[in-house]
């Protein structure tokens, strides 16, 4: 399978999620100003700040060129992962319910988080099943979830809450722990933390591999 | 037409901008201030203003977390 990487400008953990993604699959970048998908089975928005951030971080990166391919291959099924800055980018684009708004404590924090699987049949979670939790470091200074309260309750009750910060760990302030959300149709996927640098021994935790290769286990289970 | 949006946050969304610089101005001894709330001003010129409306719900603002206020301005500023 392959694994198409956005590259926008300003986008800097590009190369880390092609790294990552190469563990499980084929990747290749796709810039920004491009409309071609060149066949990706799966599409990762990495983190960044793209397009400086200007307006709201997401906000002009939404309207890229690429963005349209995305968002026509995310409404016919396929699977999109955005992951810090691409979070926010997919929350822009409203394929993903819910803003990202500045940390509670204004800061730029970058730490180790230790995350808890509130849905574990998820498409980017299930070759995760079984663990207790996930660590994985998040690094960010707008990380903090919000979607009004009935958006929120729906979300809950339909499993669209993937991951949550465990007690302790939610540093930016998110509405009910909240790190992770994806659609209603289960294809698109979003969270503040990186899984992309947690994929090697060296840096003390390869939970983030697991996203990965669950997405790897969706596209060939489609095919099969 | 030169125009100007004033961009906030929602009533109800924690704005810890605008509590941190509610909790500076005692500080420096201006006291009996409350509800500071910090949002964003962009000017610009068009040719339509009928526009400006759709220009913030696609872009200027974000409606879900933000609301916004339309002033259009005299031509000659």
């Amino acid at each position: 399978m392959k694994f198409g990487v956005l590259q926008f400008p300003g986008s800097c953990d590009e190369v880390d999620a092609l790294q990552a993604a190469r563990r499980v699959g084929d990747a290749e970048l796709l810039w920004h100003g491009e409309r071609d998908l060149r066949g990706a089975d799966a599409i990762v928005v990495p983190g960044g700040f793209s397009y400086g951030d200007y307006l709201r971080a997401g906000a002009i990166a939404r309207f890229a060129p690429v963005m349209e391919s995305v968002i026509a291959f995310a409404n016919d099924g396929g699977p999109v992962l955005g992951i810090c800055n691409g979070f926010q980018v997919l929350c822009e684009a409203r394929l993903l319910p819910g803003a990202l708004l500045p940390n509670a404590n204004l800061r730029f924090t970058f730490r180790q988080v230790k995350l808890e699987i509130a849905n574990p049949d998820c498409a980017f979670t299930s070759a995760a099943a079984g663990a207790a939790s996930l660590s994985i470091p998040a690094k960010h200074s707008w990380g903090r979830y919000y979607a009004e309260e009935h958006t929120l309750d729906e979300m809950e009750r339909t499993g669209q809450v993937v991951l949550r910060y465990l007690p302790g760990h939610n540093f930016n302030g998110s509405l009910r722990d909240i790190a992770g959300v994806q659609n209603a149709t289960g294809n698109v996927f979003g969270l503040m933390p990186h899984p992309e640098h947690a994929v090697d021994e060296m840096t003390g935790s390869t939970d983030g591999l697991r996203i990965f290769e669950s997405m790897r286990l969706t596209v060939e289970g489609a095919r099969a | 037409m030169r125009a100007r949006v004033l961009i906030r946050p929602k009533a109800g969304i924690l704005d810890p901008q605008g509590v941190a610089v509610e909790r500076a101005l005692p500080a420096l001894g201006f006291e009996d201030v409350s509800g500071v709330h910090i949002g964003r001003l962009v000017e610009l010129d068009v040719q339509d203003p009928s526009q400006l409306q759709a220009m913030c719900e696609k872009l200027l603002a974000n409606p879900l977390i933000e609301d916004y206020e339309v002033q259009l301005l005299d031509g000659s500023q």
